[in-house]
């Protein structure tokens, strides 16, 4: 049978800090559902066997309490307590301590209002919103360990099926990890109020087979596609503030407020996950992009269509 | 039962004033009744304005990519919806209620300090119309007005001048700092009037729970308020006079905004929780018709729930990035505080066990409130285990969760109180049969809208989304929620119904409508201004018990 996939349920979860989350989660839901079931069980009980009847006046008789019975529901839950919390600092130090293998992938995040920054600091490659991580498989594990930073507010990294959220602070450095033993794409979004558009910052982490992610890496570290063809839009896109805010290696534009385009079109979303990334939407955004994400912060660049065309056609070279 | 109580028999029928002075007369006063109600009838008013604001956000949320309002509309929704349903509907409500029973209860003719109680009210109102005003000034006089909307908690550095521009969270910031001098102005007084105002005989092992649980949230209110209001003067200097505390481009600290809010915030759950186990504490051996079980355990568990709920703020931060130590701490600190709820919600069903249960519209709700407030407490613990809440903080699980302990708990808890003692005050009795629609209603609207938001968070929800897009499960679960709205609006038009026909026509209460045991049932509903004609004197902590049943007082068992 097909059972539907939900593609943010923490209940499917293909990495391990995420199995480990859930395999406490379930041990904890079902010692709250014992819990329930008891104390629903009796609440019905009472209501029913106790009920008032009709034409019965007297008083019941008064009871003030028992020290024995006010003991037993003060231990027993003291002692399932305790178990509970043994059980969770163990699946704590599982995922907390986890040491970085010297082969496992390191990346960091950078949040911003309201998009991701991608950066593989050993490999040269700057991207943004979609993180692509190596399947890690048992014979020869090969997990991601993300470093967290934020240029303004909080953020929170949530990729649910992967693992935890961890938040993204700024002027703080926080950690996490992910070691993910199925290839696909998950995807997740930011957790922390951030803002305007907190809604629409979202993530997509593709896990590629270890071959898939070698050619994606030698794909992004060569330098942006050279197209005479589209020199009139490049060199309109120098000329103009473009370049204050965005990066395209070996250019001039240098930016860093916004993010880096050198691979804009081997991206599958834009503006952070709120559209495809087709020639259309491209050009749509362009030609103001607080239609489709109202409240971010690229403002109207008030482009001529010429103008427009020439730079939607430069773009979209930049494979 | 017409029972007559010998201590206070006031008889003055009063002339009706003319409107105006009616009403100059309800501004001047210092009366704790009176101040009561307005305390109450401010909660419900800014509960309709909240519930709007919900309303507003389930229909933008009922449907995927649905556009009913603008991004930066829906954040000033839920930002003004969460301080609101804190501040200026919990916060009154529950001092509403403490202010007009606790003279009441302990045989006082007013609170220890009758003017500082009207200066509490009304800086704890002006707080709230403070905060609305920002949608019309939150920008000054350069453009149109905005509301803030950097969400109830005010997470740095989202709160500083580059990211909040314009004048919003200045005001939320002084709105803030303004009703909780009234809070703590009337924490004060509940304190002083409970250790020095009760009546002869009341000593504090005689005291009714309820005066008991609510002293002990006045001593946490004294604790809990100070942080955030330390914590709002050192944002309004980081705003006005370039102080760094929270400023992260300048080296402040976001995490420490969080630790000062969760130092109050935590409390804060307590402080408006703990008035809902103290109306219950009361109701449920009314109709019950036995007295509370284990109320030295009741005393106990209270004041270990105080004393945790100052140590386990840090579980609103198990995803900042802590030490493994601090989440085993603060898993630890907040599982702990399990123990004393469940020993509470255990001498609630030892109270109804054996007894002879009356389902009048007060037990109802405090019904509602057990079964709501189990399913708060049990996702409670599954938040309290920190792995399991780094999937599930800042989801809506946790939307869901604070709903079952604050609506599906206080606020069932609020209308058992206000049916309760609703005859008490107004001396009318409302309509059984009113209350028990509004009673379902509620139930089945308030599980519809909230049981589902716990599927859309392990679903992977996000809270304080203003849209998502097809294709994650969420679509069901959140058009089940919009459509529970409709169910609590309806309830909550039955109750205002219910409430005007009784003050139009309803039946008079009587001293002593529910055959109870405390000395609020002593005299005459409502009570004259001294409430007591003479002081009353107890010897037991059922009074009228012991006068009902003079053969087997309460005094020969305690």
């Amino acid at each position: 049978m097909n059972r539907p996939v939900y593609p943010t349920n923490i209940f499917d979860p293909v990495s391990t800090p995420a199995q480990a989350i859930i395999e406490l989660s379930w041990l904890v839901l079902w010692i709250c559902a014992g819990i329930f079931v008891i104390v629903v069980g009796l609440l019905t009980y009472i209501l029913i066997r106790f009920r008032h009847r009709r034409a019965d006046t007297d008083e019941p008789p008064q009871v003030y309490g028992s020290t024995q019975i006010e003991l037993a529901w003060t231990v027993i839950p003291l002692l399932t307590v305790v178990v509970l919390f043994l059980v969770t600092t163990r699946t704590i130090r599982a995922v907390q301590s986890a040491v970085p293998p010297a082969e496992a992938l390191q990346v960091t995040i950078v949040g911003h209002q309201w998009w991701w920054e991608i950066r593989y600091p050993a490999l040269g490659i700057v991207t943004a919103n979609e993180v692509h991580v190596p399947v890690s498989d048992r014979a020869r594990p090969q997990p991601t360990f993300l470093r967290l930073e934020s240029v303004d507010v909080a953020h929170s990294f949530w990729v649910p099926r992967l693992a935890g959220k961890t938040d993204v602070i700024p002027n703080r450095d926080n950690h996490m990890w992910i070691e993910p033993f199925e290839a696909g794409l998950y995807l997740g979004q930011c957790a922390e109020y951030c803002g305007t558009q907190h809604a629409n910052m979202l993530l997509r982490i593709m896990v590629h087979s270890r071959g898939d992610f070698e050619r994606w890496v030698a794909a992004q570290q060569q330098p942006p596609v050279r197209d005479l063809s589209v020199q009139a839009g490049r060199d309109l896109f120098q000329a103009t503030a473009c370049v204050n805010c965005h990066t395209v290696r070996e250019t001039v534009a240098n930016g860093t407020f916004g993010p880096d385009l050198s691979h804009l079109m081997s991206r599958a979303t834009l503006g952070a996950g709120v559209v495809d990334n087709t020639l259309q939407n491209l050009q749509a955004w362009m030609k103001n992009p607080q239609h489709l994400k109202p409240g971010n912060l690229m403002p109207d660049m008030k482009l001529t269509p010429q103008e427009l065309e020439h730079i939607v056609a430069y773009l979209a070279t930049l494979k | 039962m017409a029972f007559e109580y010998p201590l206070a028999r006031p008889q003055a029928e009063a002339p009706r004033l003319p409107l105006l002075v009616q009403l100059h007369d309800w501004v001047v006063t210092v009366d704790h009744k009176r101040l009561g109600i307005m305390y109450v009838c401010t909660g419900l008013l800014f509960f309709a304005v909240a519930g709007l604001e919900a309303s507003i956000m389930r229909w933008q949320l009922a449907f995927p990519n649905h556009n009913v309002v603008a991004p930066e509309v829906f954040n000033r929704l839920f930002t003004m919806h969460g301080t609101t349903m804190v501040f200026l509907v919990g916060m009154p409500l529950i001092l509403g209620l403490a202010n007009y029973l606790i003279p009441l209860m302990i045989g006082a003719r007013d609170l220890a300090f009758p003017r500082l109680n009207a200066f509490g009210f009304w800086l704890s109102l002006f707080g709230g119309v403070l905060l609305y005003f920002s949608y019309l000034g939150g920008e000054g006089l350069s453009g149109a007005g905005t509301a803030p909307d950097v969400g109830w908690f005010a997470y740095a550095p989202l709160t500083e001048r580059a990211f909040s521009r314009g004048h919003s969270t200045d005001y939320w910031i002084l709105s803030l700092l303004v009703s909780g001098i009234g809070s703590v102005a009337t924490s004060i007084n509940i304190v002083t009037t409970v250790f020095c105002m009760r009546c002869k005989g009341m000593t504090l092992a005689r005291m009714p729970l309820f005066v008991w649980m609510l002293l002990v949230v006045a001593g946490m209110i004294l604790f809990a308020m100070p942080p955030l209001t330390a914590a709002q003067l050192m944002l309004l200097l980081d705003r006005y006079l370039g102080a760094r505390f929270f400023d992260t481009q300048a080296g402040g600290s976001a995490v420490l905004w969080q630790h000062f809010f969760w130092i109050f915030g935590h409390p804060e759950v307590y402080i408006l929780m703990l008035p809902g186990f103290a109306a219950v504490s009361e109701i449920i051996p009314v109709f019950s018709r036995k007295p509370m079980f284990g109320y030295a355990a009741m005393v106990g568990a209270t004041l270990a729930i105080a004393f945790i709920s100052m140590g386990v703020w840090a579980h609103h931060m198990f995803t900042v990035g802590m030490s493994a130590m601090a989440n085993a701490f603060f898993t630890a600190s907040t599982m702990l505080i399990a123990v004393p709820t469940g020993i509470k919600i255990f001498n609630w069903l030892a109270t109804m066990y054996g007894g002879k249960i009356r389902f009048a519209t007060p037990m109802l709700f405090c019904i509602g409130f057990l079964f709501q407030f189990l399913c708060a407490g049990l996702t409670g613990i599954m938040l309290a285990a920190s792995p399991f809440d780094w999937q599930l903080s800042d989801s809506y699980f946790v939307v869901a969760h604070f709903h079952y302990v604050l609506i599906g708990g206080l606020l069932f808890t609020i209308f058992a109180a206000i049916h309760y003692w609703f005859p008490k005050a107004t001396g009318k009795m409302l309509s059984e049969t009113l209350g028990r629609w509004h009673f379902w209603l509620l139930v089945i609207g308030f599980n519809l809208t909230f049981g589902p938001q716990h599927i859309a968070g392990i679903l992977g929800m996000p809270r304080r989304i203003y849209t998502y897009a097809p294709g994650r499960g969420w679509e069901l679960w959140n058009l089940l929620s919009s459509v529970g709205v409709a169910f609590q609006a309806l309830a909550v038009l039955f109750f205002v119904w219910n409430v005007i026909r009784a003050l139009r026509q309803g039946p008079p209460a009587g001293d002593d409508p529910w055959d109870a045991w405390t000395l609020e049932w002593t005299t005459t509903s409502p009570p004259p201004e001294y409430n007591f004609e003479t002081l009353p004197e107890v010897q037991s902590r059922r009074p009228l018990w012991d006068l009902k049943h003079p053969h087997d007082p309460d005094w020969h068992h305690e």
